[in-house]
């Protein structure tokens, strides 16, 4: 599928949504959340005011998230546009890489010490490969150590992993704009599966 | 020179489920109101919010909050047909107690008991979690809910088919699909940029 432009409705490239049919119907019910829902896609991949992060960066992210979640179709996507972005082949490589050092499944996590204890779930915290960081360098090795954990353990969040990322160069704003990429992107890759799963079964 | 972490001030850590009102405390420097710009201003779309240090975070991106707010709104508050508003809170809450995220599940539990006036039972999937036996209709809700949520993704043809038996038409499952997506985006942010706290008062 294609998601070369940022004006082609993404949610229904990637659900395969064709004008007239039911879903498109459906999506046309709730015409705001169709197109904000877009709208933050400009907003954090074709930015008008990119700030610090750059195209790379976020696409990077992008591709990453979505191949954690084994969304290949998504992750293929993102490639693209990175690729598009002028990145060097050895970062395509590299996110791959790390997508198979940190899959796992989710979501897993501790509370805090009480009477949720007995619902605390063990499970991994990333720490990227030596060889992956070097491709990927210190900046992105930081985002997606802090990516996997709020792809797959997000209740473990804590100050530290926050101040990982500004030692590594983030900005508090940077911080705001690569959640939001993470975060928008659990609900996209959902919405997708969801429709899709819906279309298929008429 | 790095920034650094907010250390949020002495505050009592909530440790279970709660439709109780609680406060949420940020990791990471909000928008100080006076050096907020117009376009900060309008990204929070409700004005009053300019008090919550939550959204004046996001402010920092004020494309992405405020295409974020605008998709959310119109996937809980849009009156028109599909599934009603308890029941999209009712999603919004069985996803946020999957991801764990306390502060979440607190506002849309309260949500869930307010439009369906079925307290007892929004409590119990606070207390007990996303298996508890709610009946049939919510227990669909719950389960799509949460196999939506997880990752990888377990949402499949059967969840649409329970739902159907349920009564629920596809505009009422988009909705479903929905509203759990949206919260796997509202959760990350929730959880990761700073904590819940008991409010002091009754």
């Amino acid at each position: 599928m294609k998601m070369s432009g940022t004006d082609a409705d993404v949610i229904d490239a990637l659900v395969g949504i064709t004008p007239g049919s039911s879903l498109d119907g459906i999506r046309e019910r709730r015409p705001e959340a169709r197109a904000h829902a877009q709208a933050t896609y400009r907003a954090l991949f074709a930015p008008k005011e990119p700030g610090n992060v750059t195209a790379q960066e976020r696409f990077a992210v992008g591709g990453f998230v979505a191949g954690l979640h084994g969304a290949t179709a998504i992750a293929v996507a993102y490639a693209a546009r990175l690729a598009d972005s002028g990145a060097s082949a050895a970062l395509p490589d590299a996110i791959d890489a790390a997508i198979k050092e940190a899959k796992t499944r989710g979501p897993y996590g501790t509370y805090p010490a009480g009477p949720l204890s007995h619902e605390d779930t063990a499970g991994p915290v990333y720490r990227v490969g030596a060889a992956t960081r070097r491709a990927l360098g210190p900046r992105l090795s930081a985002a997606f150590e802090h990516v996997h954990m709020l792809v797959f353990h997000p209740r473990d969040a804590a100050p530290a992993s926050l101040q990982a990322l500004l030692d590594a160069g983030w900005s508090t704003t940077d911080i705001v704009t690569l959640s939001q990429i993470v975060a928008f992107l659990s609900f996209q890759i959902r919405v997708v599966a969801g429709l899709r799963t819906l279309a298929g079964r008429p | 020179m790095a920034e650094t972490v907010l250390v949020p001030p002495e505050h009592t850590v909530p440790t279970a489920f709660t439709r109780a009102q609680l406060d949420w405390l940020p990791w990471l420097e909000p928008l100080a109101v006076e050096a907020m710009t117009e376009r900060h201003m309008a990204s929070l779309v409700d004005a009053a919010r300019v008090k919550s240090p939550y959204f004046r975070l996001l402010a920092r991106d004020p494309d992405a909050l405020e295409a974020r707010t605008r998709t959310d709104k119109d996937i809980f508050y849009n009156p028109d047909a599909g599934l009603p508003r308890a029941e999209r809170e009712l999603a919004a809450a069985a996803t946020s107690r999957f991801n764990g995220c306390l502060y979440c599940a607190s506002v849309h539990a309260r949500h869930a008991a307010t439009y369906s006036r079925r307290e007892a039972d929004v409590q119990r999937l606070l207390d007990a979690g996303v298996t508890v036996d709610l009946g049939e209709r919510w227990n669909a809700i719950v389960a799509a809910a949460v196999a939506l949520t997880a990752t990888p993704i377990a949402f499949g043809p059967e969840h649409v088919d329970r739902l159907r038996r349920s009564g629920l038409d596809d505009l009422a499952i988009s909705d479903v699909i929905h509203a759990a997506a949206f919260f796997n985006w509202a959760n990350r942010l929730m959880l990761s940029l700073g904590e819940p706290a008991a409010t002091a008062g009754p």
